[in-house]
């Protein structure tokens, strides 16, 4: 089975859990007063569960027959492992890492950690570049965004208060 | 209308907005260049700076000038590297790149330019006139028909999607329209599939969507395949911007025709300046002479005018259905839209009446950036080049971080960087599997919209009569049935017809 077809059997679950929410958990918790109305918040989820169960049905089973799409992006799935999915997959850990430091370790020091860790795992080794590079950036969008644009953003740890 | 174009005048030239679109241009031509990071995921990054900003005439004069800034970069480095940034510049890279590696970059820079100035300038003369007609049509619309014209409209993206992909491309819309749903609606009272999360309650954050759907995937795939970041054979050196009158006198009718014909490709909901290029490549290749046509792919003048000029009035048309009808023909138009909604303006048919200051000022303001695109963008070309010479140990984690942050500043709330994640990986699993990403995301944007209009007419007509009551709506409808099963049954056919079957019809 190719990859598309087991996004579709995927796709299928989520609309047949989606389905199953639109269709036996919503009306119940309906107030009386707006049964009589001819929409209700589960109509428009319930048609949409139905399409959505009818097409990835239609995908999964091959109905329609798939020319190779015109893919600009010329990236393909089947040469994975030539690709460098450890770097990916370490700076999508980065980004999670990034988003949970964000608050408690601020944001100046959570982003020239982030920006300093991408380029090593990337295979930067020149680090008094680096760093001068991450720490002007951090300090630089910090201003903008705090300052010109009125957005608070928490530039210290939390111990050092805000 | 000259009323209207006064106040956009005076909007438009205020000292505050000019630099907006000298500023939004650059920032756009600086990052257009840069491989992968399409004109989508810019203007999802500067979504939040645009939003901050307040006015929404300001907001969408800075966002409309990213666009054909990303555009023009996104040209130039088709031009000069033969990566094209953009997918609505692949067509450029056929004759530019020849013509740079002949030794003539800095004549194609400049066709470039003007090409992409004259298509520009004569598309927002076209929307000049057409938009204002359309939305005199627009306001007979009732919600029922904004519900039909809403389905019309994302089938026609999803049936422009290509063989063998139109199921693909409903499904994602059906997705997005079904991430719509989560959270509190308007109309109704009550969380919906939340599943008891907290951070679900207000939805899922538009910007969020974007980010993961286009700037992500796209840094993802910088990193698995470093190829796609190498940049060409550049020898840096860019000289000669003049052209000949003679080539002058070659290109002005392919720049003539590409203007209206890319135009009214733009205004076509799902075709945008992709599908405009392309065809307008095919279109000037098979209309020139025998001997000229031998030159297309090597360096000729007008196939690398008709692209361009092609596709800037493409992006120029793609405005009409956005601002007449409130409803986004393409990915960019859609985030576009999303912005304007988040800065609390409805753009459809009464935005011309009830806010005249946003629609002429954009209007407007796209002449200038055009101008700004010309006068002063081409001469920097050669030291925003540079910019391609940032090694990617440097650019990708600044990518990365520049996609966490506008999710993180429009919200403040650092779970939206998870779901940024996680939606992000999604999204690029699509990708592999070529599921279009943008259907999903106008499905998302439009989700809202369509099912307030929906429960309005169902509430009108008490039940989904109103389908049949309302011829309009019927017809419409009709017309998106037809989008959606056309494609299918003519790839059918031709499969038909190559397996030797005789045409029966």
């Amino acid at each position: 089975m190719t990859l598309d077809r087991w996004i579709a059997l995927v796709i299928l679950v989520v609309a047949l859990a989606y389905g199953y929410g639109a269709f036996f958990t919503m009306d119940q918790l309906l107030p009386p007063f707006m049964r009589n109305t001819p929409v209700w918040p589960s109509t428009f989820p319930k048609i949409l569960s139905v399409m959505a169960v009818v097409i990835s049905l239609a995908i999964l089973l091959g109905l329609e027959k798939s020319g190779k799409g015109s893919d600009a992006s010329g990236i393909d799935y089947k040469k994975l492992k030539e690709y460098n999915y450890g770097q990916a997959i370490a700076l999508l850990g980065l980004m999670i890492a990034y988003a949970l430091m964000l608050r408690p370790a601020g944001f100046i020091a959570s982003t020239t950690g982030f920006l300093v860790l991408g380029a090593v795992v990337l295979g930067e080794r020149k680090f008094h570049w680096l760093i001068l590079i991450a720490v002007a950036a951090s300090f630089g969008v910090w201003y903008l965004v705090q300052e010109v644009l009125g957005i608070f953003l928490r530039p210290w740890p939390f111990f050092l208060g805000t | 209308m000259l009323e209207g174009i006064m106040i956009g005048l005076s909007t438009a030239f205020s000292l505050q907005n000019i630099l907006i679109v000298v500023a939004g241009c650059l920032i756009g031509t600086f990052i257009g260049m840069l491989p992968g990071l399409g004109p989508m995921s810019i203007i999802a990054i500067m979504i939040p700076v645009a939003i901050t900003m307040g006015d929404p005439a300001t907001a969408l004069i800075l966002l409309a000038g990213v666009y054909y800034g990303a555009i023009f970069g996104g040209s130039t480095s088709s031009i000069l590297l033969n990566a094209p940034g953009v997918a609505g510049t692949v067509a450029t890279s056929f004759d530019g790149y020849p013509m740079a590696r002949a030794g003539k970059a800095g004549k194609a820079l400049t066709i470039a330019a003007v090409a992409s100035f004259a298509g520009g300038t004569i598309g927002a003369i076209l929307l000049m006139i057409f938009a204002p007609a359309l939305s005199t049509v627009a306001l007979l619309f009732h919600s029922a028909e904004y519900f039909a014209l809403m389905v019309v409209g994302l089938s026609a993206i999803a049936a422009f999607a290509g063989t063998g992909q139109v199921m693909k491309a409903v499904l994602m819309t059906i997705l997005g329209l079904m991430a719509a749903t989560i959270g509190e609606g308007a109309l109704f009272n009550m969380p919906r599939f939340t599943m008891g999360l907290m951070d679900l309650q207000s939805g899922i954050g538009f910007i969020t969507l974007a980010m993961a759907m286009f700037a992500l995937p796209e840094a993802l795939f910088l990193v698995l395949s470093p190829k796609r970041s190498e940049t060409g054979s550049s020898d840096g050196k860019i000289t000669g911007l003049r052209i000949t009158g003679e080539e002058a006198k070659k290109i002005t009718p392919v720049i003539g025709r590409q203007s209206i014909q890319g135009f009214f490709i733009g205004v076509l909901p799902g075709a945008g300046a992709t599908i405009a290029s392309f065809l307008g490549y095919a279109v000037e290749r098979n209309i020139a002479s025998a001997e000229e046509q031998k030159e297309f792919g090597k360096g000729s003048v007008k196939g690398l005018a008709a692209p361009e000029t092609a596709n800037n009035a493409a992006c120029t048309g793609s405005f009409v259905p956005l601002l007449t009808l409130g409803i986004p023909g393409s990915g960019t138009t859609a985030i576009l839209l999303g912005a304007l909604i988040a800065l609390n303006v409805t753009p459809g048919p009464r935005l011309m009446t009830d806010s005249p200051e946003i629609f002429w000022s954009v209007i407007i303001s796209m002449y200038i950036g055009n101008v700004v695109l010309l006068i002063l963008n081409l001469p920097l070309i050669p030291y925003i080049a540079k910019i391609l010479a940032v090694p990617r140990n440097y650019l990708i984690p600044f990518i990365l971080f520049f996609t966490l942050m506008g999710a993180y500043i429009g919200q403040n709330n650092a779970t939206e960087l998870l779901m940024l994640v996680g939606f992000g990986v999604a999204a690029t699993i699509l990708r592999f599997a070529d599921y279009p990403l943008a259907p999903l995301l106008i499905g998302f944007i439009l989700g809202r919209m369509m099912e307030d209009n929906f429960a309005r007419s169902m509430q009108l007509y008490d039940g989904a009569g109103f389908i049949l009551e309302r011829p309009m709506t019927m017809g419409l409808l009709a017309i998106a049935v037809l989008l959606i099963f056309l494609p299918s049954y003519r790839a059918r056919r031709a499969k038909a017809l190559q397996d030797g079957v005789a045409q029966g019809d």
